[in-house]
């Protein structure tokens, strides 16, 4: 039963650019692609060792300008751009998780805002790199060029759709990997109890830098996504508004998951369209703030995981 | 020399403000474990029900100022009724995770209530700054430094010299045994918190006038507010007053000397800083660590 | 020689939490720690698995120095503790508890969860039979998924053990493994160590019950306010007149 309507969902995934004829919604179905691979990493740190990061909106922004620069003043090719939009923010990861070594809980959450606000500032004043608050315009579509054929761009949304399609099923498979192993392990271990996971040889450092990095690489790809879509990124990346909607997608759809994260960021990024029309985006906002409160006290461990119980008989 | 001074300056009357943020979120961090990410809202709810206050109800500047407070602190009072009191005994991490969905309601109800645009608060002090010797200031900062250090000397005889403040140090060493001497717990709670919140709205309601009121002030108040806590140590009073001073004069020669653009990484630095190489606090005593 | 404690001293505050103690654990036998409360046994074992830093005096395992390292390192050298206070990873099964002990037996790491799938699978299929033999010989086996928070006292005791012992050790250093238990609970838990000793791991416990001790131990241990007051096997410490006077003393004696 549940291999049918998987079946079946996945046919209705894929056909989407077929069926979805308004091209707004087909937008609203790839901003939610690429909010998904943000809350799956948001998810591997918050989710799986427990820490929380309201600073992924700079990973995400880092990888958007990284490829946007080098994609439109250097004039590389888009996917060396995506490379780089995984390996410079993969870097700030590194840099983030070594420096915070016994720093956890709350002193952790401070460092990461910290980041997240001086990397920011430096957006939004450092003129001469990032054109400051007037942002970078023109950013390149990706291109698909395969020997012997004509270079394919993927200017239309359809296209796109794909290729944000494939970036959720990849980060989806890579966050699977991951956890289900000895890794994955390790990684609750941290969450569950650090103390006892030391006494039994799990290196806390070295697997929060791991997740860390893997987070924020991922995030920085999402950020890649964002750019070549959009074709333009600006300070406004770095929002904290972004960071709170990621945080929602991933308490509210379950932490701890895999699937949590995903339907978090689809519902997320569809209701608050679907509501566009009846409400303001302060509105919205303002009930995102009430929302994360009742569901951390009436559903804490989020809608996935509460469904889930529901279904099965225990 | 001369513009060394009147950053100095500057950076001293600011900092007294920072002090006055700090020393709230201290008690609340420190003393009752709650990272309270909402504490800038406190601030901004102080700068709105001042503005509300003088340009509603045309109420005079300085009635003002302690019904903002008032209102902070009932405003906060709610928020640990409502909110923390059933979540007593829940992860520190759940604690914080309400306190940013509270953050976020809060400044978008700001948002829709009084509207994106900047305001600013008419003030009965004369614009035209004091000059003495070497160094100027405009008359309103000397009455914010005055009251400033008037609500910390204030705020420190409550909790050093009265009963009230005695009951809430002993809660916060040790529930039990407070408990047992006839203390109520849950009421100090609540009052601890709103004291919390009122020394914030103290400080939105003074700085409005010096700035512009915006819906999202909060958000660096609270960062400057955990910067001057993280400097001063968890729970430490006198840290926290320190600490304000320090972020406040840092931010003013960073700004005067490096770039004014830059001006809010100040706290961020600092908060970086002090995390990575004394966590305990500048002026803390060394503590065991575990 | 397993362990070598040479003049173990920790100081914070005013207070000496240890003062040169000097002790050696021989390889095989099970040492027990004994002393009245806050005589520092805890922080002994602190000291010794690297939850702690001595203000001075070293700690030796087959010769190596081992003084401040980090904990998980000492456990990757074959010295694994259990702690006082029931400790496990409480939103995991006991299988899960238990697979997650077993990390030190596995090699995979992020390159291969992500491109040798195959590993993977051998590994975790591996690691299972192993988890299902440690359960099994603690006496988990029938609760094997159960969620460790829905665990009974006693059988949470006993996993934390089996969490212990899935960490492969040379050296098991047990932090009152017996406390709060009934007395069937404790002679099995007596049982269980004995075993433990025959599979040729060294055990170092610390305990309150006399009867537990005396009756398992090749050696005994005795602190008192930081000091090692006795150093013997069990029937000369057991009448010392100085470890008498520390129990007595103290107003302890054996408990029931």
């Amino acid at each position: 039963m549940r291999r049918l309507a998987l079946g079946i969902g996945l046919v209705i995934v894929l056909t989407a650019p077929a069926w979805v004829w308004n091209p707004y919604h087909l937008h609203t179905l790839i901003m939610a692609g690429i909010f998904a691979v943000l809350a799956l990493s948001l998810n591997l740190l918050l989710g799986y060792t427990g820490q929380l990061s309201l600073g992924h909106a700079a990973f995400f922004g880092i990888g958007a300008y990284a490829t946007a620069l080098l994609s439109v003043k250097l004039e590389w090719s888009p996917w060396l751009g995506l490379l780089a939009a995984i390996v410079l923010p993969g870097v700030a990861g590194y840099v983030i998780g070594r420096l915070a070594l016994k720093l956890r809980g709350a002193y952790f959450v401070l460092l990461t805002i910290s980041f997240a606000g001086c990397v920011s500032l430096v957006s939004v004043n450092w003129m001469d790199l990032t054109n400051g608050p007037l942002g970078i315009p023109g950013v390149p579509p990706v291109e698909i060029a395969l020997p012997g054929l004509a270079a394919w761009s993927l200017r239309t949304k359809s296209a796109y759709y794909y290729l944000v399609l494939a970036a959720v099923i990849l980060a989806y498979l890579l966050c699977l990997a991951l956890i289900r192993s000895r890794v994955g392990r390790a990684l609750v271990a941290l969450r569950e109890n650090e103390t006892l996971a030391a006494s039994v040889g799990i290196d806390a450092t070295h697997y929060l830098v791991l997740a860390a990095v893997a987070s924020a690489a991922m995030a920085g790809f999402a950020g890649g996504l964002y750019a070549h879509y959009t074709r333009f990124v600006s300070p406004e990346v770095f929002l904290f508004t972004y960071t709170v909607t990621m945080v929602i997608m991933v308490v509210a759809g379950g932490k701890g998951t895999l699937a949590g994260p995903v339907v978090g960021a689809v519902l997320f990024t569809v209701l608050p369209e679907a509501l566009r029309e009846l409400t303001s985006y302060q509105w919205q906002m303002l009930l995102y703030g009430v929302l994360l409160i009742a569901v951390l006290f009436f559903m804490p461990e989020g809608i996935v995981p509460g469904l889930r119980r529901r279904w099965r008989p225990s | 020399m001369d513009q060394l001074l009147q950053h100095l300056l500057n950076g001293l009357l600011l900092g007294a403000t920072y002090s006055l943020l700090g020393i709230g979120l201290t008690l609340v961090f420190g003393l009752m474990n709650v990272v309270n990410f909402a504490h800038g809202e406190f601030y901004t709810f102080g700068a709105y029900a001042a503005f509300a206050a003088l340009a509603l109800a045309s109420v005079h500047f300085f009635l003002a100022i302690p019904l903002a407070i008032v209102a902070g602190a009932l405003a906060g009072a709610v928020c640990e009724r409502v909110l923390l009191r059933p979540l007593r005994g829940q992860s520190i991490d759940t604690v914080m995770l309400v306190m940013i969905g509270l953050w976020i309601a809060m400044q978008n109800a700001e948002l829709l209530g009084w509207g994106g645009v900047a305001k600013s608060v008419p003030t009965p002090f004369p614009t035209q700054p004091v000059v003495l010797g070497a160094v100027s200031v405009a008359p309103l900062r000397i009455f914010v430094f005055v009251v400033s250090g008037l609500l910390i000397l204030g705020a420190h005889l409550l909790l050093s010299r009265t009963k009230l403040g005695r009951a809430m140090r002993a809660t916060f060493q040790d529930r039990e045994t407070a408990a047992l001497m006839g203390v109520s717990i849950e009421r100090i709670h609540t009052i601890t918190f709103a004291f919390g919140a009122g020394l914030a709205a103290a400080a939105g309601a003074l700085l409005g006038p010096v700035f512009l009121l915006y819906p999202s002030m909060g958000d660096l108040a609270s960062l400057k507010a955990f910067s001057v806590v993280i400097l001063g140590g968890l729970g430490n009073f006198g840290g926290a007053a320190l600490g304000g001073l320090v972020l406040g004069i840092a931010e003013e020669l960073g700004a005067g000397y490096i770039s004014s653009g830059y001006r809010d990484a100040v706290g961020f630095l600092m908060i970086v800083a002090v995390l990575l190489l004394r966590p305990s606090g500048l002026f803390a005593r060394a503590e065991r660590v575990g | 020689m397993t362990l070598e404690a040479r003049d173990l001293t920790v100081r914070f505050g005013g207070v000496a939490a240890l003062t040169g103690v000097s002790f050696a654990v021989a390889p095989g036998t099970v040492t027990s720690l004994i002393g009245p409360n806050g005589a520092g046994k805890t922080t002994a074992f602190n000291v010794i698995t690297g939850f702690q830093r001595p203000t001075q005096g070293t700690v030796h395992h087959d010769g190596l120095a081992i003084t401040g390292w980090r904990p998980h390192r000492i456990a990757a050298r074959g010295l694994v503790r259990t702690f006082q206070k029931t400790s496990l990873f409480p939103g995991l099964t006991v299988r899960e508890n238990v697979l997650t002990g077993l990390h030190l037996r596995g090699r995979v790491g992020v390159t291969a969860a992500l491109l040798a799938r195959g590993r993977v699978r051998d590994e975790e299929r591996q690691l299972g039979v192993e988890a299902d033999r440690v359960m099994d010989f603690v006496g988990l086996g029938t609760r094997r998924g159960e969620a460790a928070a829905a665990l009974s006292y006693g059988e949470q005791r006993l996993l934390e053990l089996a969490v212990g012992l899935a960490a492969g050790p040379r050296l098991l250093l047990l932090d009152e493994p017996a406390s709060g238990m009934t007395a069937s609970e404790k002679m099995a838990v007596a049982a269980l160590i004995g075993r433990i000793r025959e599979h040729g791991i060294t055990v170092f416990l610390v305990e309150h019950d006399m009867r537990l001790v005396m009756g398992i131990s090749d050696r005994v241990l005795v602190l008192n306010y930081g000091r090692l007051i006795a150093d013997g096997d069990p029937a000369t410490v057991q009448r010392d007149p100085e470890v008498i006077r520390a129990y007595l003393g103290a107003g302890a004696h054996a408990h029931p």
